[in-house]
């Protein structure tokens, strides 16, 4: 690095070590129409997926297309609430936002009839518990809160069922 | 310089707002309609090139899930710039100079509908000095026009002859956002915005999305019967800081029309992308374009200005006018950053 020299005029001036420019816009987003319908349908404690013409897989949720096919995907397959985890992680680390007592796990859950896999928190079972092909079930908040948002299941927890065979779930692992 | 040519293209019927319908939603049947009319399918496309913004979606790496409308699963080869549409494609051409490349699809999409404009496009600038001002892009193209205006670069009346114009092109194209008769008189007669621009000097706040598709030498032609072939791009910068630069003129067009050798043939006209009327003029000047070259048959961006997608327009609308015969040669031009900042202008040949 060669040495910078500033001009006279400059020599002396207290240097601005930062500045603080806050900034903030707003936005309003607007779901789309796939995202649009399955939000809709949480909030009559259903959850919809939609089925791919060309390869049959069921995305949910929906985005309204089949990122392997680039095809719109417009068929509604009505799912269960339940499904089987493929994989999770034991979060032990706090972060900003977390309303869990800590450590938590999130887990991948294929939902029955589906072919991918949805993001979220199994609950009410011990930690080191949980493992891939675990059979579980959503448990919804109470029907008075729920809403337009994935938000409206407060966890999922085991179902009881035994665990699914892996051939069963081995594509989404 | 291997020979690289436009064979297809799709764009969306330009509005105000398209908010019943996501990103995905909106790109996927130009996709469609983009491949079909190069008759190939998608296993074909060597390489995909989007361009975009977060600060337009207001979500981080919305560009990502936009792929969902290609269909990137198995893995596809894939770049993504934050700029307007036409450097992605800038970006697939010199890919496909590389050799390994013979068909890239090139795609770009804007909502300026859920934010604020104004606000959004301030985020551009240096965020130490300019930035906190919160200076937005309509107070900056004003300045520029008022010291063109002083400058004696051009007058009112040619300001609003190139609205007029445009919106009269506009009418006559089905994607376009604004059009009709105006006549130039009465557009001056509007009172002015933030002067010393009026209204319809600003392009229209507009949603829209763009596909193109680019082939290189025998596969352009077997795939097209008449592509637009690029001839020459080039692509110039010029400082951030809007005090050091000559806002009357656009150094960087000159340079970049020079070396794309606009001025080695006959120009039968030119897309231009001027986001404010005086900003036609004054590229219509810097490409020393004569007084008889059309510009902007589409109706340019003062009649549909998709942020980050109007400048691959230009490239489509030039590109589709030379493959059905209205010209055999155009210029094809986007900017980018405020008052002309970046330019990029190629030259497109039909065969």
């Amino acid at each position: 690095m060669s040495e910078i020299t500033l001009p006279a005029s400059l020599q002396g001036v207290a240097p601005v070590k930062s500045i603080r420019t806050p900034a903030s816009l707003e936005y309003q987003y607007s779901a789309g129409r796939a995202s649009s319908r399955f939000l809709n349908n949480v909030a009559q404690k259903r959850l919809v997926g939609q089925r791919c013409p060309t390869c049959l897989k069921v995305y949910v949720p929906p985005r309204g297309s089949c990122p392997t096919c680039g095809v719109a995907t417009d068929e509604d397959v009505e799912l269960t609430d339940n499904g089987t985890i493929t994989s999770f992680c034991v979060v032990n680390v706090p972060f900003m936002g977390t309303l869990m007592d800590i450590p938590y796990v999130s887990a991948l859950i294929v939902l029955d009839g589906s072919d991918i896999p949805i993001m979220h928190l199994i609950q009410e079972v011990p930690y080191d518990e949980v493992h891939p092909g675990m059979r579980v079930e959503a448990v919804w908040v109470p029907d008075d809160e729920i809403g337009a948002t994935l938000e409206s299941i407060r966890y999922f927890r085991p179902n009881g069922e035994p665990d699914a065979p892996f051939d069963s779930y081995k594509e989404n692992v | 310089m291997r020979d690289v040519a436009i064979i297809s293209f799709a764009q969306t019927r330009h509005r105000r707002e398209i908010s019943d319908i996501n990103e995905v939603e909106m790109l996927m049947p130009l996709m469609g309609e983009a491949l079909a009319e190069a008759g190939i399918a998608k296993e074909r496309v060597d390489f995909v090139c989007s361009a975009s913004s977060d600060y337009l979606a207001g979500q981080p790496f919305s560009f990502v899930m936009s792929l969902d409308a290609f269909g990137p699963w198995p893995p596809i080869s894939e770049s993504h710039v934050d700029m307007d549409g036409a450097w992605a494609l800038y970006e697939a051409w010199v890919k496909m100079q590389m050799g390994k490349t013979d068909i890239a699809l090139v795609y770009a999409y804007g909502k300026s509908s859920p934010g604020n404009i104004r606000r959004v496009m301030s985020r551009q600038l240096d965020p130490y000095s300019l930035g906190p001002l919160w200076l937005d892009s309509v107070s900056m193209a004003a300045m520029q026009a008022r010291l063109g205006l002083e400058a004696g670069a051009f007058t009112e009346k040619q300001m609003a002859d190139v609205v007029a114009a445009s919106r009269r092109h506009g009418a006559a194209n089905p994607f376009a956002q604004l059009g009709g008769e105006f006549d130039a008189g009465a557009l001056l007669a509007e009172p002015e915005f933030v002067s010393p621009l009026r209204k319809h000097d600003c392009p229209p706040v507009t949603d829209g999305a763009a596909v193109l598709i680019l082939a290189a030498g025998d596969v352009a032609r077997e795939l097209s019967e008449r592509p637009a072939w690029i001839r020459g791009i080039d692509h110039r910068i010029e400082a951030a800081a809007l005090g050091v630069r000559d806002l009357t003129r656009s150094v960087s067009t000159e340079q970049a029309g020079a070396r794309a050798g606009v001025a080695d043939g006959p120009v039968d006209f030119a897309e231009l992308h001027a986001p404010f009327a005086h900003q036609e003029l004054i590229l219509r000047s810097a490409l020393g374009l004569a007084d008889d070259v059309t510009v902007n048959p589409s109706g340019g961006a003062l009649c549909a200005n998709p942020i980050m997608t109007a400048g691959l327009i230009r490239f489509g609308e030039a590109a589709t006018r030379i493959g059905r015969g209205d010209g055999d040669r155009a210029v094809a031009h986007a900017t980018s950053g405020p008052c002309l900042q970046q330019n990029l202008v190629c030259v497109l040949e039909g065969e």
